[in-house]
């Protein structure tokens, strides 16, 4: 089962998810709480507690009632509608749900959305101009850096993050930038090729 | 079973394999302007934009969220299911098991829900206990720990090496062997073992590999009143289809599969799964849509696999390079169920190579495992893997360059079947690959690294695809607008190998209009013809005859148009660039806009069949793959410096797409030998050991070559069909791990017989050779 699937625990960390709980004042922890011995798994979160956040995406704010123990990756999709960023593995293994979060690269399905709150988030959609490509993604594009494309919103984010910090990365730096992201197709070759044209597209060459 | 009119027998949703012929084939293209050349992807923008929708994308009114639990013990008799805590949990609307009580929407479904998606006994660790739907996904997942649920827990076998011993436990009860044991034979091989010069004789293992697509599998499952759509994540909407109408008693009619984008599949998502019912009776018992995608973990348990194999070869050899003789011996496991688990391990060794006397036997074993699925040339890399180790081992014992002795040994007809290949491109992969990777200046230079910490070696491994050659049926329609636009409507699914794109460019081929023209519809029973699963490396080789075939079925029909309009005779007039012209007489031309026919009736219909494949030969695909590696000998680490694969799969359809398609088997090929695994608790749990992807490890970025070159091989196939195009997808993959162990050898001295070829294997090896000659 995915970590961020998992119930709050109440572990005495300052910063527990549980801590959190409290802090927002819902009293109401455990009441509603049905009278049943799980399975498995230490205990059940009362379904149906929401806080709202406000999310800055794409340079613009979406309020949102979030369950605390909600991902980012399960707001952008299931609640904004930005479908983009994709769930490969929901445990921080694939990259393919990789957003940036102030500019850096993060997992959205390690992220709590209560996290993101207050840092600006951008998604695949944000990296378009209108109904354009932007250049990363046209990068991606020409270079025909992918095959079934499921992985490659995820790959053009990790690709973005590391442009913005490096405009002229090595060979070594392109292959640690995108390490992160798997891609079963395998199409890793034109992936590192599509890194090479965008960070040229990026700095006003040829295009 | 039903009687068709021509008296033909089919069974009502499988595949029907005749299509009407509307006209004789044409003969392949002598000189083509669009065909192969390389063009970006029709659906590029969907792709890298993230507007492409895939199934699990799909966001519906009132849509639900499944999730399925799973057998946590790999052998076990479900005694109860206590569903009462989690169906009163908010947000959970609806949980199906084997105990469920069947209301007037699940009473039909009775003998599918109790005996087949939640029956009594549980052979593998992941087989489904029950299934629930809920507002989100983690309502659902609270519903499944809410779940209670009694296991009567039995002795299990995880391993198909300890399946036939005495007093293993048993999987079913009719014991652990899947039938009897599948034998071939020709010629004699005692007689060819005397004859040889050398003998050898080897054991060879290769581990479990998992598909593990990007997208897990699922579907989003929608009910109108009798009519049901489903969004699957699948390689063919067709089989889909055909498999939720059986299992839910329904007409084709009813049942509506689309599945426009797929986030992978691999051989994995060619017909429905578990999920697709389950989703199907969630979103009935709810009367709402639900969207059911597995986690990452069931794809591990229970979506399919490449199964383990165990193989041993005897081989006998002339000093002059000829192959006497080739006995194979092979287990293999397609897990819990009958699945096919030694499918495909005896093919190449029967068919590669010339060789007169060849005898195999292969024995699949039932084990408490996750059933296989086919996985891209089911059973070719585990054989390739053993074959082509043993082949090097050969040409080292009679001290012949191991691509000598391949090149020696080339066959021109089919050994099994008896028939000639249209075109045999094995000799000239091996061959031109070998100069174009530059084989003997990197041997060379291999060698002056012998007595170095870090050694070079070079491989070498050749392969070919049993499949691959297409064939009926496929019906493709195609129309063309009053505008001169087109719509190119088919049912073939594009699982990422560009499908739309090279089908597009045999329209524009054919037609003489620019391919951006061109809109696709495809991949939905609803609105497009059936067409089979894409799969087996068959889908171009498939559908773009049939899609020349519809093109000039228009064409026809144009240029008829023209003619009357223009007063001339129609053999007169051709396409060009958008436009009908005269090619002989007074020079006249009209642009397909202003065709008054065309405009009164608002399109023009043409339709396309996949005609028949050659009679009396065989369509094969071939390949062979070179790979140059750096082994670190004290930390074991083996890099890929340089590999160059040579492929024989008929025509380029489109560059950009062919070279993606080989870079990507090669990677697949690179994970099979050296990264991955599947690690079951064989003494202990039976279970799965890790549950992700930093466990089972598939490769990175950081894992694939430094350097990797494709050389096309186009003999220019005249035969095979009317566009000279073979598969690609699975004759990448075959060659690539035994021509990294080869390299591997070449390197060290040393031979790894089982993957994966880690670091640790590596360094074991090594230590094994020390004490060897320490000795």
């Amino acid at each position: 089962m995915s970590s961020s699937k998992e119930p709050p625990r109440g572990d005495g960390l300052s910063v527990s998810r549980r801590g959190f709980l409290t802090s927002m004042g819902l009293g109401a922890v455990g009441v509603a709480l049905p009278e049943i011995t799980p399975a498995t798994g230490p205990e059940i979160v009362p379904a149906g507690d929401v806080t709202r956040i406000a999310l800055r995406i794409n340079g613009r704010t979406h309020p949102a009632l979030v369950e605390p123990r909600w991902s980012l990756l399960h707001v952008l999709r299931a609640e904004v509608g930005l479908t983009a960023a994709k769930e490969g593995c929901g445990r921080g293994e694939c990259g393919a749900c990789t957003v940036l979060v102030d500019d850096q690269p993060r997992y959205a399905c390690l992220t709590l959305a209560v996290e993101a709150e207050g840092a600006e988030i951008t998604t695949a959609e944000g990296l378009m101009e209108g109904e354009e490509l932007g250049p990363t993604q046209q990068a991606f594009a020409e270079t025909d850096a992918f095959q079934c494309g499921y992985c490659t919103p995820g790959q053009v984010m990790a690709t973005e993050a590391l442009l913005r910090a490096n405009p002229h990365p090595s060979p070594e730096d392109i292959r640690g930038g995108v390490s992160g992201n798997l891609c079963r197709c395998g199409a890793y070759e034109n992936i590192f090729r599509a890194v090479e044209r965008a960070a040229e597209l990026r700095s006003g060459g040829a295009s | 079973m039903i009687r068709d009119a021509e008296g033909r027998y089919w069974e009502e949703g499988q595949e029907v394999f005749e299509t009407p012929q509307a006209a004789p084939d044409p003969k392949p293209w002598s000189e083509t302007r669009v065909v192969g050349t390389r063009r970006m992807r029709v659906d590029a923008y969907e792709r890298v934009s993230g507007t492409a929708e895939y199934p699990s994308d799909l966001l519906l009114p009132g849509m639900l969220y499944g999730a399925v639990l799973r057998s946590p013990h790999p052998h076990a008799r479900v005694l109860s299911v206590d569903a009462t805590a989690a169906e009163a949990l908010p947000g959970v609307r609806a949980v199906i098991s084997g105990f469920t009580p069947l209301n007037a929407a699940l009473r039909p479904h009775e003998q599918l829900i109790r005996e087949t998606l939640f029956g009594p006994v549980r052979r593998f660790e992941g087989e489904a206990i029950a299934a629930v739907a809920a507002d989100t996904p983690y309502h659902a997942h609270d519903a499944l720990r809410a779940l209670k649920v009694e296991y009567e827990v039995r002795p299990f076998v995880s391993d198909e090496r300890d399946a036939l011993a005495e007093g293993a436990p048993l999987v079913h009860e009719e014991g652990n062997r899947v039938g009897d044991a599948s034998t071939y034979a020709r010629g004699d091989v005692a007689a060819g073992f005397a004859e040889a010069d050398v003998v050898l004789e080897e054991e060879y293992r290769t581990e479990c590999q998992i598909h593990v697509p990007m997208e897990t599998h699922g579907c989003v499952a929608s009910w109108d009143g009798d009519t049901l759509t489903v969004w699957e994540s699948t390689q063919g909407v067709f089989p889909v289809q055909a498999g939720v109408a059986r299992g839910l008693g329904m007409p084709l009619s009813r049942v509506r599969v689309i599945g426009k984008y797929m986030g992978g599949g691999f051989g994995s998502k060619l017909s429905m799964g578990d999920y697709t019912l389950m989703a199907a009776l969630l979103a009935k018992v709810s009367a709402r849509p639900v969207k059911l995608f597995i986690t990452r973990e069931e794809t591990l348990l229970s979506a399919g696999n490449r199964p383990p194999s165990n193989t041993r070869i005897k081989a006998g050899v002339k000093r002059d390079g000829t192959l006497t003789a080739l006995d194979l011996s092979a287990t293999g496991t397609g897990g819990a169920y009958r699945a096919g688990g030694t499918g495909g391990l005896d093919f190449l060794v029967r068919e590669l190579y010339r060789c007169s006397n060849v005898r195999t036997e292969t024995q699949d074993i039932y084990v408490n495992a996750g059933p296989a699925r086919a996985m891209r040339a089911p059973g070719y890399p585990q054989a390739a893997w053993a074959l082509e180790q043993m082949m090097d081992a050969l040409a080292e014992a009679i001290e012949m360059d191991p691509v000598a002795l391949r090149l020696k040994n080339i066959s021109l007809v089919s050994q099994v079947r008896g028939r000639p290949y249209t075109t045999t491109g094995l000799e000239a992969c091996i061959r031109d690959g070998a100069e174009a990777f530059g084989w003997e200046a990197a041997k060379a230079r291999a060698e002056a690294t012998r007595d170095a910490p870090v050694r070079r070696g070079v491989g070498v491994a050749a392969a070919m695809w049993g499949a691959g050659g297409g064939g009926p049926p496929a019906t493709v329609i195609l129309k063309l607008f009053s505008d001169g636009s087109l719509n190119l409507n088919l049912g073939a699914s594009d699982i990422g190998t560009g499908t739309k794109t090279i089908m597009a460019m045999v329209v524009a081929e054919e037609l003489w209009v620019d391919p951006d023209t061109i809109q696709i519809e495809h991949a939905d029973t609803g609105t497009t013809q059936y067409a089979t699963a894409s799969g087996g490396s068959k889908t171009v080789p498939t559908e773009s005859p049939a899609v020349r075939a519809a093109a000039l079925d228009l064409k026809k029909q144009v240029l008829e148009i023209a003619a009357a309009q223009l007063g001339v005779d129609v053999a007169t007039l051709a396409l060009r660039e958008g436009k009908v012209v005269t090619t002989s007489g007074p020079s006249q031309e009209v642009p397909l806009a202003r065709l008054n026919d065309l405009r009164r009736r608002g399109v023009v219909v043409g339709v396309g069949y996949r005609g028949p494949n050659p009679e009396g030969k065989m369509v094969n695909p071939f390949a062979a793959h070179f790979c140059e590696v750096e082994v670190d000998t004290r930390t074991g680490r083996v890099e890929l410096v340089r590999f160059l694969a040579a492929q024989d799969s008929g025509r380029v359809m489109n560059r950009t797409t062919y070279d993606n398609q080989v870079h990507g088997g090669v990677t697949m090929g690179v994970g099979f030998g050296m990264t991955e695994k599947r690690v079951l608790d064989r003494g202990q749990t039976g279970r799965l050991v890790g549950h992700g992807w930093t466990d089972y490890r598939i490769p990175t970025a950081m894992d694939v070559p430094t350097s990797l070159e494709v050389l096309p091989i186009d003999l220019g196939d005249r035969e095979a069909n009317s566009t000279g195009a073979k598969g690609l997808g699975e004759p990448a993959t075959i060659a690539t791990a035994p021509a990294i162990a080869n390299a591997v050898h070449h390197a060290l001295g040393v031979r790894i017989t089982a993957t994966p070829i880690t670091p640790a294997a590596v360094l074991e090896a090594l230590a094994a050779q020390r004490q060897e000659s320490t000795r």
